[in-house]
């Protein structure tokens, strides 16, 4: 699991994140939400070590983020990149490929090139290995670096926003495919704006709002007009479809 | 050996014999010397300038850039003009040539130092940040040097003149030594450092999450850029377009966006071009124009060319 402990964070003089306390569960899909400005991102990134922690502690299976070895946090957590970087000329299987680095450093054996050949068929992109990563659409290239974080092999996988680039069919399949993998006994955590696909597939809600933890829980303790409409600031109607909760929030 | 480092290979030799043998004449001891210490020395800039620009390139994730936008080849210039103006023209031409070398390149590679050291205090992953820094940087030093020139008396003015104009005529067979042997350092460095830019070059949230040590390894290779930006700046003078040009051309060839068949492919290119202009105006066209002056224009119309293709990324 993930344990977040008193971890605050300040930008200047303004503070982004005060106060989190709370635990991640493992191998459920966790979900953060809230509007704009929550601090959602920056937990996210903190986790990830994209930012230093500047205030609390934050451990993943027990290894203080703070303090680890690098290298040793990422076989224990993948982050799925948005971009490629520069890197366009790369083709599909070497890309996935980068994704066992952390455990043979440069050197790749027999053993992570199946690692690479079973990420790649799991995502259907063993037809495309020997694509360029600039010939792709945004949907295979996401599901390529998704590939290479799989490849990894990783108990938590992070993921900022993946809908955000995605229509209707590509995001429903990625959802799916990451309650795949929770059924496969991965952890996941994932920012996520569309609150629909949170209430559908998420196991375990973390509602933030100005910087603190506002709601925590499963989707049907979070996603009720009691905890949502204050979240959002909006008046909110919930219906209830197939035994899940849906926010009207269209409406 | 893939096909286009076979050929790179060979036409360079090429390039290099025809330089050394073409028209050698009656005093071919003595000029023969002249040749080879001159011939080292163009292999030695190409080298140091294509590794430079493929290093820094991949740092700035962007592939219109070369280290001279950082403001370094401006801060060479202010640095000459600064000692010439200290020291006084005679004073500056007592000063011995590997000495003067060695002054300037620590200069240079300490003041990148501090400039990257402060600008990534915040961390190396504001590049866009950096990048204006640098530039604005640029001009402060451009106008500093400007303003000590207007300062000065005409006869230091021509020293500086002189000396801040890129010259392939000037390198002094004293620095060799020297250059030859930190330009090799720093090269087995990148090759060694290969896969590691490989991984850096898929930007950041992919770098740290493999466990890359993203902001140490950025520091790192601007490191290594700064010292072969220092020794090229220090042997020929400021070169802003060479090395756009070289790994423009070096990324089709290479095939590959890796970094060990791009850096050695680079390198191959960059000694070419050097070696093989410079024969073809010392041979053919009776030294008509300079090398660099070319070498500029044609890097010119390929920054603009890349500008015009978008191809910003």
């Amino acid at each position: 699991m993930i344990e977040m402990n008193g971890v605050n964070h300040s930008i200047g003089r303004a503070a982004i994140l005060q106060d989190i306390t709370a635990t991640l569960p493992r191998g459920r899909i966790t979900a953060l939400i809230g509007p704009n400005g929550a601090g959602k991102s920056t937990l996210l990134s903190l986790i990830a070590r994209l930012e230093p922690v500047q205030q609390g502690q934050i451990r993943v299976e027990g290894l203080d983020i703070g303090q680890s070895d690098s290298r040793e946090l990422a076989r224990r957590l993948a982050i799925l990149p948005q971009n490629a970087g520069v890197m366009s000329r790369l083709r599909v299987r070497e890309l996935v490929g980068f994704g066992r680095w952390p455990h043979h450093q440069g050197r790749p054996g027999p053993a992570d090139r199946r690692k690479v050949d079973e990420a790649m068929a799991r995502l259907a992109l063993t037809d495309l290995a020997d694509r360029f990563l600039d010939q792709l659409s945004g949907g295979q290239r996401q599901r390529a670096h998704l590939a290479m974080t799989l490849a990894q092999d990783t108990d938590w996988l992070l993921l900022d926003e993946p809908l955000a680039a995605l229509d209707m069919a590509h995001a429903r399949a990625l959802m799916a495919e990451l309650a795949a993998l929770r059924d496969a006994g991965r952890s996941v955590v994932m920012v996520l704006h569309e609150i629909n696909h949170a209430a559908a597939w998420a196991d375990h809600v973390l509602a933030m709002k100005g910087g603190r933890i506002h709601a925590e829980g499963t989707p049907a303790e979070v996603f009720t007009p009691g905890v949502l409409e204050p979240l959002y600031d909006m008046p909110l109607r919930i219906a209830q479809f197939e035994g899940r909760p849906m926010v009207l929030h269209h409406l | 050996m893939a096909r286009p480092l076979v050929l790179l290979t060979l036409a360079l030799l090429l390039a290099s014999g025809l330089y050394l043998l073409a028209g050698l004449g009656p005093r071919w001891q003595f000029v023969l010397t002249l040749r080879a210490t001159r011939l080292a020395g163009l292999v030695l800039v190409g080298v140091a300038v294509a590794v430079a620009t493929v290093l820094f390139q991949t740092v700035a994730r962007n592939r219109i850039l070369t280290p001279q936008i950082m403001g370094l080849d401006a801060l060479f210039v202010l640095l000459q003009t600064a000692l010439v103006a200290g020291l006084g023209p005679v004073g500056f031409a007592l000063l011995s040539g590997p000495a003067r070398f060695t002054l300037e390149t620590s200069a240079l590679v300490l003041a990148a130092l501090l400039l990257f050291g402060t600008l990534l205090g915040r961390g190396a992953s504001d590049i866009p940040r950096m990048i204006l820094t640098g530039i604005i940087l640029g001009v402060l030093f451009r106008a500093l040097s400007g303003f000590l020139a207007r300062v000065m008396d005409p006869n230091a003015f021509a020293v500086v003149q002189a000396e801040s104009a890129a010259s392939f005529g000037r390198i002094e067979p004293a620095l060799l030594p020297v250059a030859a042997a930190v330009t090799l350092a720093v090269v087995v460095a990148a090759l060694w450092l290969a896969p590691r830019l490989d991984v850096l070059a898929l930007g950041r949230v992919a770098a740290v999450s493999l466990g890359l040590r993203h902001d140490e390894m950025v520091l790192a290779v601007l490191a290594l850029v700064a010292v072969l930006v220092a020794v090229a700046t220090a042997l020929v003078g400021p070169l802003a377009f060479l090395g756009l040009i070289v790994v423009a051309l070096a990324r089709p060839l290479a095939g590959s966006d890796r970094h060990l068949p791009l850096l050695v492919t680079a390198m191959l290119l960059g000694a070419l071009v050097l070696v093989a202009g410079q024969t073809v105006f010392e041979r053919a066209l009776g030294q008509q124009s300079t090398l660099p002056a070319v070498v500029e224009f044609l890097g010119g119309l390929v920054f603009l060319g890349l500008l015009l293709k978008g191809r910003i990324r």
